[in-house]
């Protein structure tokens, strides 16, 4: 392998840094939604204020810090749960075939026809139902790429011989499918769930960017920028923290998500 | 080629129908009663819930009510919206200018660029320039428009003050001044999206036995490029679809960051407002074009390559 192997590192440190931030979000940030409309816009450096404040007062830095617990929260339930629906839909696809198949197939192609963003402003908008059922939509909208890559591998893991001999041991369906064949699909699954973590995110902030998810005045990088629109002559800061927020955490999952799935398809193709 | 060509359409006219289906269910599927989300504002008597009623035929078993609905929209009738009080289509006739101007000058960025670059990086597989531009697209096709739009807005609009900083300007050229940042911004992610496609084809067209062959024969370089590039855009003009999908969804957020008077901006104005016959049109519309878009691939892609062709009749 010639690619250095700083990746995962390099990835990992930003990572880390914002699921602190997620976890411990009360503590360090504990007055994120602090509000001093005296106080009204100042700009960064100000003391007390490293990046300076928004329209209500309240402090860049310490929203930016209470944000990640959005950010983590929501991405990570949306890559685990639609990686859920594929795993369960696409083992069923992938292994019996037929009629079952192509049902599912025709299910994932209506769904990655439209752009998921447009049905995700869509629904969750006209629903209104807030961050979990923005969640809910968004766990729908992510698995039928989920449905078919499991179907696919699973495809792949049944062709081989060492199925075909368990299958003449008179080893159970189930017993294969989630004994045999699941564990040699997890590492392709595990790399394409950290990569729906990234896009998650993106979408989740999207929608709080277009005012829709998060409730007004939760602390969220997306409401935080659209919140900022406004001010950027006079404190920059208020978007551009977010902003890096947004793209150096969604480039360190998809980098190493990336790495991760080059490694399981190497390893895949070595066995 | 005609029994192919009248399959898929039929399978499209099908789809249609289906997302049609779908996207007239929206006006029930949102909470409170229709009668009441298609009053809006205006003040709620029981005679304008009445009259809402029967002008909308709210009355009329569910399906009654798509089929009608169904017969506007073949006529061109897409409702009236709440908001404005003005027909659907009007609405959509103002705005639509702007947003295939931003679309097609995104396109005209991402193909002038990403394709290119995707040929030489797959040309150079292993090189540090391939490695860099394939980090650089990872990092670009899930990177926020949004928040790369603002910051592209702090740096240039606001901080060296070479690009407006918001709206659409007065038209001409002055236009297309304004939406060179936006269109940027929306080819950064397509673009990544369009490199990722090039090069893949072309590596695995370059690992073909026919390209050793050639080569064995003896054809310069360039002749054996041209091969490849030929079978090469199979593929990536296959994915035209899934591209029209990106720039769509890139489109509502770019216009929302720039204060764009587009169709995407209408879209998210409307679902927050819930203006729910403007929603229907936009997203039966999108989900149209992008259908047709996906049909005439296919056509073309079944007369293009003879090994579509030899696929899909035997």
């Amino acid at each position: 392998m010639k690619r250095p192997s700083l990746t995962p590192i390099l990835c990992a440190v930003p990572l880390t840094v914002v699921v602190v931030c997620a976890i411990g979000a009360h503590w360090l940030a504990a007055d994120a939604t602090e509000q001093d409309v005296l106080l009204g816009v100042v700009p960064a450096g100000t003391s007390g204020h490293l990046f300076g404040t928004d329209q209500l007062g309240r402090d860049i830095l310490q929203l930016g810090i209470a944000g990640a617990r959005s950010a983590v929260v929501g991405p990570v339930c949306i890559a685990l749960g639609s990686m859920l629906i594929g795993v369960v839909l696409g083992t069923f696809a992938g292994y019996f075939g037929g009629w079952a198949d192509l049902a599912l197939t025709k299910y994932a192609d209506l769904l990655l026809a439209l752009p998921t963003t447009l049905i995700a402003l869509v629904v969750a908008g006209l629903v209104d139902g807030g961050y979990w059922v923005t969640v809910l939509v968004l766990v729908v909208l992510f698995s039928p790429t989920d449905i078919r890559l499991v179907r696919g591998a699973v495809m792949t893991q049944a062709a081989r011989p060492y199925i075909e001999s368990a299958r003449v041991l008179g080893l159970g369906r189930l017993r294969i499918m989630f004994r045999h064949i699941l564990p040699n699909v997890l590492p392709v699954a595990l790399a394409t769930m950290l990569l729906n973590v990234a896009f998650a995110l993106v979408a989740m902030s999207a929608l709080s960017f277009l005012g829709l998810g998060v409730g007004p005045g939760e602390p969220d990088w997306g409401r935080q920028l659209s919140d900022g629109r406004d001010l950027l002559g006079r404190n920059a800061a208020a978007v551009i923290v977010p902003g890096v927020l947004i793209i150096v955490t969604a480039a360190a999952i998809n980098l190493l998500g990336d790495w991760l799935q080059e490694r399981s398809v190497e390893r895949a193709g070595r066995r | 080629m005609l029994r192919f060509a009248l399959g898929r359409l039929a399978a499209t006219v099908v789809l249609l129908l289906a997302v049609s289906f779908v996207v007239f269910a929206l006006l029930h599927l949102a909470p409170g009663d229709p009668a009441r989300n298609l009053l809006g504002p205006r003040p709620s008597s029981p005679e304008a819930l009445t009259s809402i009623r029967a002008q909308y035929h709210l009355d009329d078993p569910f399906i009654g009510q798509y089929l009608r609905w169904l017969g506007g929209v073949v006529h061109g009738d897409l409702g009236q919206s709440i908001r404005s009080d003005e027909p659907v289509t009007t609405l959509l006739a103002d705005r639509v200018t702007l947003t295939l101007q931003l679309a097609s000058f995104a396109f005209a960025i991402t193909v002038l660029a990403a394709v290119p670059l995707g040929i030489a990086a797959a040309s150079r597989a292993g090189s540090v320039i391939d490695r860099g531009v394939s980090v650089a697209a990872i990092v670009g096709v899930g990177a926020p428009t949004y928040a790369v739009g603002l910051l592209l807005l702090y740096v240039f609009g606001v901080n060296l003050d070479v690009f407006p900083v918001y709206g659409a300007g007065e038209g001409g050229l002055d236009r297309w001044w304004h939406l060179v940042l936006p269109a940027v911004t929306l080819a950064g992610g397509l673009g990544a999206l369009v490199f990722k496609l090039t090069r893949t084809a072309v590596l695995g067209e370059l690992d073909q036995d026919y390209v050793a062959f050639a080569r064995s024969r003896g054809l310069s370089t360039r002749q054996v490029r041209a091969l490849v590039l030929r079978n090469a855009m199979v593929p990536v003009v296959t994915s035209l679809g899934l591209v029209f999908g990106f720039l769509f969804g890139g489109t509502i957020l770019v216009e929302v960051t720039f204060a764009l008077q587009g169709i995407g901006s209408l879209l998210a104005g409307s679902v927050t407002f819930k203006d729910i016959p403007v929603v229907q049109a936009i997203t039966l519309l999108t989900a149209a074009v992008i259908a047709l878009t996906a049909l005439a691939v296919d056509l073309f892609s079944f007369a293009a390559d003879p090994r579509v062709r030899k696929r899909t009749t035997a």
